[in-house]
């Protein structure tokens, strides 16, 4: 028991090391809140007059599309914090030291909420600038943050394990493209699914990005009244299936991952 | 009462190269042990296993009645290490990074932060406590990895070469430190490459090369070891050397070193003054010309060319030879 306690203050004490770190290096915060306000604008103005949605705005539409895909690859920066980590110094400081053994990684992942908070407010704030309204109430817009978050959190996870086994940030950032892409892009994120060809279209309805975009989108009413409601079970039930892939995804990730750290600082 | 940190027959072996070859030591409480060897000679690798860093192929260790490889974090726990390179981050402050150490070795918040405040002091480093360590000199960053390092006050030290790189003023800081930290019953190992280090901090000196224990003792043991004084001739022409070190043979108890650069020749005597008169004479007699002369007492550093057949820094063997 007392040793789950000291995994939680152990791991504490490093985010609370990294969130100082990004006080100590503001511009990183800048440019990681820059590319959500530039998605925003660009597709909200560059595709937004080309694309239409029956009964609706693509804006509107847009905007759960742009959370989601901009949580997903803000978790790069977990796999990219890591990777730092493991190339400097002060690792042979935490390997010489009676911590617990995950602290590092989930310390990492749990400071990165903290980029991801920040993200998702700029993209609030930049989104109801180019015309996107939470049309709900409070309980559903902050059930949405939420399940964006926790989203987050899960696939800053499994970045967590691709930092700790590529040897450098640049490969990280190389590496994840390879993943992140097609996830967020093979999804309903700036297309509604029913108008990609069968195969796509398939992946898609089971692409866990798509259940978290369109989750958002109902939970803050941004679907067009009497659109019809979407094919396949993932997409009819997008909170459930979101969360069933945030536990999913943790379970597998986090020991992997504190193995995987284990791993590499045991051998010098 | 078995000693603190105690080795049996460590062994580990990358690939081709045998980093140790069966290395025993023991350390009792409240002493320092000084492993002194040239790089390579398998120092890091001993301190890395004794700190549950690394596994041994073969052999086993105690540190603090813990066995390392079987109760690492136990081992942990007692210990503090302070390596080759700093061990900071970077961008936090001085205190923070000693904050941080603190509260992973489970200290409470506020006993952490005193702590720190109270070495960052005793490390003359309270001007730069608030700045990030991005800023900091080599000398100030390993004073706050040693701050670190004791920052949970560990009964056991293991110091990897502390000195290594720093300036004299420096280096000579960070000894008044470290023979603090002793004279309040801290055990302590020590790796170093200097002979003025070990026989400063240490009173039991372990010589190593390539994996293995070659000689043990504390300091005047050591140059017993290898016999009296040594009697040091400069030659004045370089073509002089080859005949000087000859004539200077038949008063030789030992190898005699020749550094060619300087033209300077060292020969391991006994007998004190009446034998440097002697061999004067005979230098005269075949009229080779010298520069300079002098009868020393043997430093550590003779004792490792006596042991080994090389000096204990690399640089220097390369314009080195032993002659016998």
């Amino acid at each position: 028991m007392s040793k789950l306690r000291y995994a939680f203050a152990d791991a504490a004490v490093i985010a609370q090391r990294n969130v100082i770190k990004i006080k100590r290096v503001p511009e990183i915060l800048m440019f990681v809140l820059i590319s959500p306000i530039m998605f925003v604008l660009l597709f909200a103005y560059v595709f937004g007059s080309a694309i239409d949605i029956p009964g609706g705005s693509y804006r509107e539409f847009l905007i759960g599309g742009i959370f989601a895909q901009t949580v997903v690859f803000g978790a790069t920066f977990t796999g990219a914090g890591l990777a730092e980590d493991m190339q400097k110094g002060i690792i042979n400081r935490f390997r010489s030291l009676p911590m617990s053994p995950s602290a590092v990684v989930m310390g990492r992942t749990a400071s990165d909420v903290v980029y991801n908070a920040a993200t998702l407010v700029i993209m609030a704030l930049t989104g109801l600038l180019v015309g996107w309204r939470i049309r709900t109430d409070v309980g559903d817009a902050l059930l949405a943050f939420g399940l964006l978050l926790l989203f987050a959190y899960a696939f800053s996870w499994i970045m967590a394990l691709v930092g700790l086994i590529v040897p450098s940030v640049e490969v990280v950032n190389n590496a994840s493209f390879i993943v992140i892409f097609p996830l967020t892009f093979v999804a309903n994120t700036f297309v509604p699914t029913e108008l990609l060809p069968g195969p796509l279209k398939l992946f898609a309805e089971w692409n866990p990005i798509s259940a978290l975009t369109q989750a958002v989108r109902e939970l803050f009413g941004n679907i067009p009244p009497g659109t019809p409601s979407p094919e396949g079970w993932p997409l009819q039930n997008p909170v459930l299936y979101s969360l069933i892939w945030v536990v999913v995804i943790i379970a597998i990730f986090a020991p992997l991952s504190i193995a995987r750290y284990q791993k590499v600082t045991a051998k010098s | 009462m078995a000693p603190t940190i105690e080795a049996h027959g460590l062994v580990k072996r990358y690939k081709e190269v045998v980093a140790l070859d069966g290395l025993d030591l023991a350390v009792e409480q409240g002493t320092i042990l000084a492993v002194l060897g040239p790089n390579g000679a398998g120092k890091t690798t001993a301190v890395s296993i004794l700190t549950t860093l690394l596994k041994a192929d073969e052999g086993t260790a105690t540190v603090a009645g813990f066995d390392v490889r079987d109760h690492p974090d136990e081992v942990k726990k007692n210990i503090g290490l302070s390596g080759q390179f700093a061990a900071v981050d970077e961008q936090l402050t001085g205190f923070e990074n000693l904050r941080m150490v603190g509260r992973l070795y489970r200290m409470g918040k506020p006993a952490a932060v005193r702590r720190s405040r109270e070495l960052l002091e005793q490390f003359d480093l309270t001007e730069a406590a608030d700045r990030p360590v991005k800023g900091y000199s080599g000398g100030m960053r390993r004073r706050l990895d040693l701050a670190g390092a004791l920052i949970a006050e560990p009964p056991i030290l293991f110091l990897d070469e502390p000195t290594t790189g720093l300036d004299p003023r420096s280096r000579a800081d960070l000894w008044i430190a470290i023979k603090d930290l002793v004279a309040k019953g801290t055990t302590l190992l020590l790796t170093t490459q200097y002979m003025e280090e070990a026989e400063h901090l240490a009173d039991d000196i372990m010589v190593i090369d390539h994996g293995k224990e070659i000689a043990h003792g504390n300091a005047d043991e050591l140059k017993t070891m290898i016999g009296g004084e040594r009697v040091v001739v400069t030659v004045s022409h370089a073509d002089d050397v080859v005949r000087a070190t000859d004539l200077l043979a038949q008063f030789a108890v030992g190898e005699q070193y020749i550094e060619d650069h300087t033209r300077e020749i060292t020969v391991p005597i006994s007998g004190g003054a009446p034998v440097l008169t002697a061999a004067l004479r005979a230098l005269d007699v075949a009229g080779v010309e010298i520069s300079d002369v002098g009868l020393r007492r043997p430093t550590l550093d003779d004792v490792f060319l006596t042991l080994t057949g090389h000096r204990t820094e690399e640089t220097n063997s390369e314009s080195a030879e032993v002659r016998t």
